[in-house]
């Protein structure tokens, strides 16, 4: 930090204060002991953790979110990593379009997903259902998968696979012994990061979930705007503990910069 | 009269000594080569001239002024760097006049002197290129010029040809070489390639773990090196293990050869180095009787492995259009007085 | 090896993403656009008629204008802030040593992997009657009134930036790692000052990450729904929101359809002529 002036380093300050301030805020308040929004000024008190407890519905959506986002993230994995592979290692008619396609769904605002899934499903009678909720976000976090898949899979030369073959492997055991190992990384990497989009996923949600399919955010959102209590705070705090902890391992086996990369 | 001089240069990085109390002066229009294994401290020493880093220790003066303090944007030395550095958003032209435009030199004189330095570079016709667009040797010819057209009192190169396949690095050796010559511009040339460093310095300093093991001539440095090191890094030799026996006489094993021994006392134990390609090899005696094990052929010329009294040689004999020596065959080794070096042990 | 079997390999492959994208992308994406060309009774309900009524009412319609007008300003105003504060930062970042680097990465992304709800409720409650703000200016003694950002279009666009400068970092980011440091050191030794370096050397070569940051916060920013509405509310209308209320309040769907359609042509046609625009520019330059 020494070669950077003293600008540089009041200028960081000011950044990073500005990043951590809202959640700061949101933790403090966590620990207030009123009944109301306030700092805790006398003390930390656990109340509205406890309160948590109380409230099964958080911890219903809760659930809601960690089993919709293992379903979608797993099927996008599913599907990435055959088309991955037909995509970044063979040459043929219409795949320019394929790829594009399969990607499309990066470039479409949340909100007009949606709108699109909530009239569709109503039309063919799947509205509110859980199936729907998997199926959308299946295509909303499939690019993100693929595009992981797809840059694993580019720089892969195929001599290891060729290897493989002249000494008698199936095309099977070549996949399952060669090719998958060594994409491997990608899809780990695809995967964690569709399970994060999905279970962080509001927008699209808020249209395609029903009272008994609510997901976390969902439900907070919800809350949120009917009103903003301590109660709404320290589940907020224990998501961000959960996902700093989450980002721990996240950074210690792929480095937080390779996964956003990804992201961004 | 010396114009580059460096006073008990030396570089610490924490508790690590990269280069240590260095002396060296340089005169002007000199080619002197860094040359030393990986990690010796080459870099270190080009990026203290440069003014990159900061010496811990000692003085760099240039031309009597000590530039030891002047910032790297004021010292205006020349600088190729091993990876080029072009910068990649400007063309070649862009690039070159780069330097130029930091020193505030109008825009019709500038770009005069680019189209002067890339002609001496031979890029005229690339001037508009972007440097993703050059090959790679393109690409060094114009951190060349980029270097260059400033006019700077000393050439600083770092590995300039380090990525460069093998017959063009040697094309651009002779380029380079005419080049330095042509202008005569003061050069430092840091290469971990013993041939580069050969063909190219008028002098060479060679560098082992941040300490300058030897500066001499190449010729010099090749038939007299100072130690086992130099001897093994430039050039290649066999080293065998023996002891003073007398006045001027070296025993290995029941073999006695004849070495200048100096002051050395008999009982001395001393090491002999003798180049592969200082032996005469012949069908016939006299000489050292050896056995062929093997016979590997490098087009100019042969080389063998032998065995004798004095152990497991390396032999190498020009080409001379035949296969004279095969496994199992017997020859005799002889050579030319001068030809053996001897060394203390561990020297 | 060949034959028919290899050459559609690569068909059989892609196949199942293919069938399910049909299905469940094609199919729901058209079916919002038919919807977006029928009209609707407050009565009786959508119409079976064709009709471009409702695009015509939403980009004639000066309160629909106005929405538009204030969700791109707020895009332009949030991207321009995060390339204000996102790139010095980047920068910042990449000339920390290694193990300040890696921290600072953590705090600075990690963000990005909490639920924006979360980071959104954080701003309410500095911003609200009784948060942080109005303790500093009661602190500062400007009086008790209390003072807040909720509902104002001032609230919203901090509240974004900090949802989204971290987009803006990263890109920028990966931008820089790709410079050879050497080149930097190549300027200087030109006798370039480090201001000149900045300016002409590093700053270009970042370009890329700049402007690949800009387009993704502009069009995260233009279709952000969360955060407008909980910060914004009913007062502060975007088109997201606005869209929200069409479907879920008034039950007027295909003009909610026309808007999500509009919005999405907007968003497509910024992204593809953004790209296109980079991609000429640079092609010669970066890799
Ligand atoms: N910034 C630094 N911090 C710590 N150690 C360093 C630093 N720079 C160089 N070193 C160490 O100093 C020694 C000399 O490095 P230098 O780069 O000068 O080697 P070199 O002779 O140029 O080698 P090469 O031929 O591989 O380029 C090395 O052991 C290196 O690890
Ligand atoms: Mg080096």
């Amino acid at each position: 930090m020494h070669n950077l002036g003293l600008v540089a380093r009041i200028f960081h300050a000011l950044f990073v204060a500005f990043i951590l301030a809202p959640l700061l805020m949101v933790i403090a308040v966590s620990f207030t002991d009123k009944g109301y929004l306030s700092l805790p000024t006398n003390g930390l008190s656990l109340r509205w953790f406890h309160a948590i407890l109380d409230n099964p519905d958080f911890i219903d959506a809760f659930w809601m979110s960690v089993w919709l986002a293992l379903i979608a993230a797993s099927i996008a994995v599913l599907i990435s990593i055959p088309a991955g592979l037909a995509i970044a290692r063979h040459k043929f008619a219409g795949r320019d379009i394929i790829a594009a396609f399969l990607l499309s769904p990066l470039m479409i605002p949340h909100l007009v997903l949606g709108v699109a899934f909530l009239q569709f499903y109503s039309s063919i009678g799947l509205g509110g259902s859980f199936f729907g909720l998997v199926a959308a976000h299946v295509v909303l976090i499939t690019p993100y998968a693929l595009r992981l898949v797809l840059s694993a899979a580019t720089g892969l030369s195929t001599d290891a696979e060729n290897a493989a073959l002249t000494l008698g492997a199936s095309k099977f055991t070549v996949f399952r012994r060669v090719t998958f190992p060594l994409i491997l990384p990608g899809v780990a990497g695809g995967w964690l990061l569709s399970f994060i989009t999905s279970f962080d996923e509001l927008t699209m949600s808020v249209f395609v979930a029903s009272p008994s399919t609510q997901t976390l955010p969902v439900k907070m959102y919800h809350h949120i705007t009917q009103t903003i209590d301590p109660l709404i705070a320290s589940v907020s705090t224990v998501l961000i503990v959960l996902t700093f902890l989450v980002m721990l391992i996240l950074d210690r086996f792929y480095g937080l910069d390779k996964i956003f990369i990804g992201k961004g | 009269m010396s114009y580059l001089n460096f006073q008990a240069l030396g570089k610490q990085f924490g508790d690590f000594v990269a280069v240590h109390d260095m002396n060296l002066s340089i005169d002007r229009g000199e080619f002197i080569s860094f040359l030393g294994p990986s990690g010796c401290g080459k870099t270190t020493t080009l990026q203290m001239i440069a003014g990159l880093l900061t010496p811990t220790t000692g003085k760099i003066f240039l031309d009597g002024v000590d530039i030891t303090e002047t910032p790297a944007n004021k010292r205006g030395l020349g600088i190729v760097f091993q990876s080029y550095a072009l910068f990649p958003h400007m063309t070649v032209t862009e690039n070159v006049s780069f330097g130029l435009e930091m020193r505030g030199i109008a825009k019709t004189e500038r770009l005069e002197r680019c189209r002067d330095t890339l002609a001496q570079v031979r890029l005229e016709q690339f001037s508009d290129r972007y440097p993703k667009e050059l090959s790679g040797g393109q690409r060094q010819r114009v951190a060349l010029a980029r270097a260059l057209v400033i006019e700077p009192p000393v050439l600083l190169l770092d590995e300039p040809l380090s990525n460069l396949d093998a017959k063009l690095r040697e094309e651009m050796r002779i380029e380079l070489r005419l080049l330095q010559q042509d202008i005569g511009v003061t050069t430092i040339l840091v290469t971990h390639d013993q041939e580069e460093a050969l063909s190219m310095s008028d002098r060479i300093v060679v560098m082992q773990e941040g300490e300058v093991s030897q500066i001499a001539a190449p010729l010099e440095l090749y038939e007299r090196p100072a130690s086992t090191f130099v001897s093994h890094f430039v050039g290649k030799t066999n080293l065998v293990q023996g002891q003073v026996t007398a006045l001027n006489e070296v025993g290995i094993n029941e073999t006695r050869l004849k070495v200048d021994t100096g002051q050395r006392a008999p009982g001395m134990a001393v090491q002999i180095s003798i180049r592969p390609e200082k032996f005469i090899m012949s069908t016939e005696e006299p000489g050292l009787k050896v056995y062929v094990e093997t016979a590997i052929f490098l087009g100019a010329s042969w080389l063998y492995r032998v065995n004798g009294s004095l152990g497991e040689l390396f032999v190498t004999q020009p080409n001379t259009g035949s296969a004279r020596y095969t496994k199992g065959d017997t020859a005799w080794l002889s050579w030319q007085e001068g030809s053996l070096t001897l060394f203390e042990e561990h020297a | 090896m060949g034959g028919v079997n290899t050459r559609l390999a690569p068909y059989f492959l892609t196949a199942p993403g293919i069938v399910f994208f049909v299905a469940l992308l094609g199919a729901p994406m058209l079916m919002t656009f038919l919807l977006s060309l029928h009209s609707y009774d407050f009565n009786t309900g959508i119409q079976s008629d064709w009709t471009f009524a409702n695009y015509i009412e939403v980009l004639g319609d000066s309160y629909f204008q106005k929405i538009f007008g204030r969700t791109f300003g707020l895009a332009l105003l949030v991207t321009v802030i995060c390339v204000l504060i996102g790139v010095p930062e980047a920068y910042i970042l990449s000339k920390m040593s290694s193990r300040w680097r890696s921290i600072f990465l953590l705090v600075v992304l990690g963000p990005l992997l909490i639920s924006v709800v979360v980071r959104t409720l954080g701003w309410a409650l500095l911003f609200g009657g009784k948060g942080l703000l109005t303790m500093i200016s009661q602190a500062l003694g400007f009086g008790d009134a209390p003072v807040s950002l909720m509902f104002t279009f001032t609230g919203m666009t901090i509240a974004l930036v900090h949802v989204l400068v971290p987009f803006m970092v990263i890109s920028v980011w990966a931008s820089l790692q790709k410079i050879d440091p050497q080149s930097e050191d190549a300027g200087y030794c030109l006798g370039a000052s480090k201001l000149t370096v900045l300016r002409r050397i590093t700053l270009p070569q970042a370009m890329p990450g700049i402007l690949s940051g800009s387009i993704i916060v502009f069009a995260l920013t233009a279709s952000a729904f969360a955060t407008p509405a909980i910060i914004g509310g009913r007062r502060m209308k975007v088109v997201a929101t606005a869209a929200y209320d069409e479907y879920l309040s008034t039950l007027n769907w295909p003009l909610g359809a026309a808007i999500a359609v509009l919005l999405l042509v907007a968003n497509v046609v910024i992204i593809a002529s953004y790209n296109k625009l980079i991609e000429r520019r640079f092609a010669k330059v970066f890799e």
